[in-house]
């Protein structure tokens, strides 16, 4: 018995540390795969309507996104409170999606472009009317594949 | 003494400061990034054209119209209705399996319509929309089993799918809303 205890005393004193660098990359490799990088600061509240028939939208490279809400309480100031777009970071009019669809285009391949989706970030209380500009402006720019995007509901 | 020991212990590369970094990265990668979540309702709009199409032309049996007003009350086929039965209805709509007169004549010529106000809750348009979309899943699921033993999902081959939607074709045609309620 005692044999064991002298032994132990005498070597490493404090825990090796030496696996948890690999951990930690663990970790870090699992945020890196299932997250995306944030790419617009939301200046609009948004809280999408819930819904059943959902499908997954897959390759995020093909997906442009397009916001519609009432804007923050501190942006209410200049901007008021009738639902507005968003288009990247900034409020926009319909006008602005021809471009905002072409500035995306350009960035994926040629071949994929066919499949390019727009989603429709909607808050649930926001009336149909801007939505339905924004509907016929998408499909007078040709951009016809469209995600209303949708919570899966819980029942 | 102490130091000699301690010479005999490190004969490999310290690697301490190795976590502190995989910290750093893994707090800038929570920081900047969100989890995605994004899944909706996939919906294949119609190109663009200047004129109407016209529905005149059609048996008014084959039509399915559905009318959303401003107060996010429910017009179906000229009676109130409320979302809860909409499933439902469409799906006998649809399918028509008594071969009742005022229903579609084939699922084939089954036309849905779909009209709402400019005033409309955002929530109820996607509502009635996920209602008639899930008959028609229902419908998909229902004669996959009939005909393959399996349900309809993306695991099922594309070609039975098409078979499966042939069957079943998804007309949801949508007029340009009215515009009574616009705030």
């Amino acid at each position: 018995m005692s044999k064991f205890q002298k032994k132990r005393g005498k070597s490493s004193p404090a825990i090796s540390t030496a696996s948890l660098p690999d951990i930690i990359f663990m970790l870090l490799f699992f945020f890196m795969v299932v997250t995306v990088l944030r790419d617009s600061e939301l200046k609009l509240k948004i809280v999408t309507p819930q819904a059943t028939e959902l499908t997954k939208l897959e390759e995020k490279s093909l997906v442009n996104y397009l916001y519609i809400g009432r804007p923050l309480e501190r942006f209410q100031e200049e901007y008021g409170t009738a639902p507005r777009l968003q288009l990247n970071d900034k409020f926009s009019t319909v006008n602005d999606i021809p471009v905002f669809l072409e500035q995306h285009k350009v960035k994926v391949p040629e071949k994929k472009r066919s499949r390019i989706t727009s989603s429709l970030k909607v808050d649930g209380e926001v009336t149909m009317g801007i939505v339905q500009d924004v509907k016929t402006k998408l499909r007078k720019s040709g951009q016809l594949i469209v995600n209303y995007s949708a919570k899966q509901k819980s029942d | 003494m102490a130091r000699s020991s301690r010479s005999r212990m490190s004969n490999e590369i310290n690697a301490g400061s190795m976590a502190d970094i995989a910290f750093l990265l893994l707090i800038f990668f929570l920081v900047t990034t969100q989890i995605v979540e994004d899944k909706g309702i996939r919906v294949a709009l119609p190109p663009w054209s200047e004129e109407e199409p016209d529905i005149t032309k059609l048996k008014t049996r084959n039509v399915f119209s559905v009318l959303v007003n401003a107060q996010n009350q429910l017009l179906v086929r000229g009676e109130i209705a409320s979302i809860d039965q909409l499933r439902e209805r469409a799906k006998e709509f649809i399918a028509n399996p008594t071969k009742r007169e005022d229903l579609s004549e084939s699922p084939k010529k089954a036309i849905i319509s779909l009209k709402n106000d400019r005033g409309t809750n955002y929530k109820t348009y996607l509502s009635v929309y996920n209602e008639l979309k899930a008959a028609y899943n229902e419908l998909w699921n229902e004669e996959s089993l009939r005909m393959y033993g399996k349900p309809y999902s993306d695991e099922l081959p594309l070609s039975m799918r098409k078979a499966v939607r042939e069957k079943f074709p998804l007309v949801l045609s949508e007029a340009e809303p009215t515009a009574f309620g616009e705030e």
